[in-house]
């Protein structure tokens, strides 16, 4: 209070806030998600890009194919077991901090496929943060999970990094 | 009557007469009997399909000559299906050939079956190369093996599945 | 380090390198997770420098077990799973599913005349909405990105009537066994008008961004050649085949839903190449608007369900009111009909070719054994030959111009 009010007036271009809330601000208007179009899904996500959707008001348009380069993993569709090592790996390869959307029924819970050949749920593999029903979902309910997730990211902190090394943990 | 029906039929021309009589899938039948005799099973017409049974070392042959014979040309494999005839069954299973003659317009099924001990096929890649694929299918979800098949390996279930899930005694779910 | 640099270019050393050549082939694995391949196809891709030695395919990322889990359900259960196959074209794998049983029940000529004119009228939609998604990213992995923007605009049309319809957009299951749940609202036939009015000016946008683009035609004339002869052995079906130059189009050779009294020509090109199978494509497009308008006029008021109580669910006013219809609709929705032994393959015109259903019964409520043969699992096998030679990047076209999805060629 004291201070902020005291940098306030003696720099009145400078703006102050938690570096939290800054860094946050600054992740979750621009998620870039990884193109992990598995099945029927996949086409409601490429439907929500679409000029109809526009899921560019929300930041979340850049479509990346490489993991390395993204954010948010959208698994669209349902998971075998043949891709579950690859989802893994693919999750694995994207930099921290990384979120994931469970878009659908059979990425969720397995759907209507409770069969030997698919993964009842896509969090048997990867941490999951927002989980979409539908199936598939409307763009519309897609973009929405993107808002939660905003909501969600909004709410982190710097200092509860999901990759942090042993060392500073013990220490 | 019966009699002069008789007759007809032991008479050589009126059996050309009435070859023109049956229809083009009833030809295709009568010739393919004519030329392989006993090789040639059952032959069962149901809701305007015709199935032959087809002894498994024949196979080929047959393909070949269903595909070349000038009256067919059943130049397109459109489907290969393997059925499990249930766990009791004997033979157990059944893999299914289905012929399109583009030429002709006309459909054709073969069967053969094939026991659970002994359920080897020859294959017909060297007839049609699309066999390849969906032979492979049928030996991956039904355990039937094809043989000289020239890549046969696991196309749809992981490497590490055991088993042939399309295998009546394979539980649906709970792998 | 030092023995190295004593290498001189003698003729041991020259004869020492030549045995030793280092094998210039190098494998890329192009997939599973790759935005061109469509899905989640893996390709195993030898290459001498840029060029193609040998494209391998190596599918299954997607098996779901669907004609297992077929087995266990009813038949008019199974309809939602057929719509999980072709996720792009899940009218007409409904259709060859319905089809397929009815041919089963014997009941394909009890079929009202309205049940079947909307049939093709919604199979031919949905014709133009799974090439309009495949126009889209099969430009968009050429390099074209704006027309992914004005396809799915198009697109975007076509599930809305379907939303009207039947309130689901993607998966419809709209079909049933008998003809349809209940008949289309008042106002659809009005939406498909405005749509298919407005659809032409769509094509001629179309046709300007691409058909005449110079960098697309180099992308694709000469490219992912298959011969007409190659392309049936290879068991190639649909547009892709009609692209090399054969006229195999089921709606013609083997009619059904009375396409034979429908007036539309079967496009062919004689290039065999991919811009051939886009032309095709392109064309065909004109042509199911063309069946479509036709449909609009053909379609009269009356019975959308064949007079088959004991396999069409009663409507619902007729349910709440007669006794034996309320005993056929808690039977039929807790029990399901059965169908009489024998077996079936009814094979239909999909949107990327011959989309057979093949059914076994034994006399009970579940089928005994379904297969599908899907025309993208079929037709991938085709890639090696056409990608034999190319060079890399040339393989994202060809894929593309087979217009695959994977949903339907791993079931």
């Amino acid at each position: 209070m004291g201070l902020e009010n005291q940098i306030a007036e003696a720099l009145p271009e400078v703006l102050t806030a938690r570096l939290d809330d800054l860094v946050n601000w600054a992740r979750k208007s621009s998620l870039w998600p990884a193109t992990f179009g598995l099945a029927c899904c996949a086409i409601e996500m490429m439907n929500m890009t679409s000029a109809r959707f526009d899921v560019a008001r929300f930041g979340a348009e850049v479509f990346r194919a490489s993991p390395r380069q993204a954010d948010v993993m959208i698994v669209a569709g349902r998971v075998s077991r043949k891709m579950a090592p690859v989802l893994r790996r693919i999750y694995d390869q994207m930099p921290e901090p990384k979120w994931v959307i469970s878009m659908g029924a059979c990425a969720t819970a397995g759907g209507i496929f409770d069969t030997y050949a698919i993964v009842q749920g896509v969090h048997q593999v990867v941490p999951v943060d927002v989980y979409i029903p539908g199936c598939p979902p409307r763009p519309e309910t897609l973009i929405y999970a993107i808002m939660k997730l905003q909501e969600k990211i909004q709410t982190e902190s710097l200092r509860n990094r999901r990759d942090k090394l042993e060392e500073v943990i013990t220490l | 009557m019966s009699e002069d029906a008789l007759t007809k039929a032991e008479d050589p021309i009126s059996e050309d007469v009435q070859l023109e009589k049956k229809t083009p899938l009833q030809q295709v039948v009568f010739i393919t009997k004519d030329k392989f005799g006993d090789v040639i099973g059952e032959v069962l017409e149901k809701l305007g399909e015709t199935s032959i049974f087809v002894k498994r070392e024949s196979i080929v042959d047959v393909c070949r000559f269903l595909r070349d014979e000038e009256k067919f040309l059943f130049n397109l494999l459109s489907d290969i299906a393997g059925v499990d005839l249930g766990i009791e069954a004997d033979p157990r299973f059944e893999v299914n050939y289905h012929l399109t003659s583009l030429p002709k317009r006309m459909l054709i099924r073969l069967k053969v079956r094939v026991s659970e001990e002994d359920c080897n096929v020859p294959t017909v890649v060297e007839v049609w190369p699309t066999a390849n694929w969906l032979e492979r299918e049928v030996f991956d979800l039904l355990g039937v093996r094809f043989e000289g098949h020239p890549d046969l390996r696991k196309i749809l279930t992981p490497d590490d599945l055991e088993g042939h899930p399309l295998r009546k005694d394979f539980p649906l779910r709970g792998y | 380090m030092s023995k190295v640099l004593e290498y001189s270019p003698t003729k041991a050393f020259e004869q020492q390198v030549r045995e030793n050549a280092i094998d210039s082939n190098v494998t890329v694995s192009m997939g599973p997770q790759h935005p061109s391949t469509h899905g989640v196809l893996r390709l195993e891709v030898v290459l001498d420098g840029e060029t193609v030695v040998s494209a391998t395919p190596d599918i299954g990322y997607l098996h779901t077990g669907m004609e297992k889990i077929m087995e266990t359900k009813k038949y008019q259960q199974n309809i939602t799973i057929t719509d999980r196959m072709d996720y792009l074209n899940p009218m007409g794998n409904n259709l060859g599913y319905v089809m397929c049983v009815e041919k089963l029940l014997d009941i394909v000529d009890d079929i009202p005349p309205r049940a079947q004119v909307i049939r093709v009228m919604l199979v031919e939609l949905q014709r133009i909405a799974s090439h309009m998604v495949w126009l889209g990213t099969h430009a968009l992995d050429i390099g074209a990105m704006s027309m992914f923007f004005y396809c799915f605009r198009e697109r975007e049309k076509i599930l809305n009537i379907f939303e009207a319809i039947c309130g689901g957009r993607m998966t419809v299951s709209f079909f049933r066994v008998g003809g349809l749940p209940y008949d289309i609202p008042d106002f659809v036939p009005g939406m498909i008008k405005e749509f298919c009015d407005n659809f032409p000016a769509a094509l001629k946008e179309y046709d300007t961004l691409l058909t005449g683009n110079k960098i697309y035609q180099g992308r694709a004339r000469g490219v992912g050649i298959i011969t007409a002869e190659n392309a049936i052995a290879w068991g190639v079906t649909g547009p892709s085949l009609r692209g090399s130059g054969h006229d195999f189009d089921i709606r013609r050779y083997f009619p059904y839903c009375g396409y034979e009294t429908y007036d539309f020509d079967v496009p062919v090109e004689k290039d065999c190449d991919v811009f051939a199978r886009y032309m095709v494509r392109m064309r065909e497009l004109k042509e199911s608007h063309k069946i479509v308008l036709q449909t609009l006029d053909r379609l009269k008021p009356g019975p959308v369900k064949a007079d088959t109580p004991k396999i069409c669910l009663p409507d619902r006013e007729v349910m709440l009111k007669q006794m034996d219809a309320l005993i056929h609709h808690f039977l039929l929705a807790g029990l399901g009909f059965k169908v009489p032994p024998g077996e079936a393959y009814h094979a239909i015109e999909g949107s990327k070719g011959e989309y057979g259903v093949y059914i076994i019964s034994d006399g009970s409520e579940h089928p005994y054994r379904v297969h599908v043969r899907g025309p993208s699992f079929v037709n991938l096998q085709a890639l090696p030959i056409m990608a034999k030679g190319e060079m890399i990047a040339d393989t994202v076209a060809i894929i593309g111009s087979l217009d695959i999805v994977l949903g339907e060629i791993d079931r």
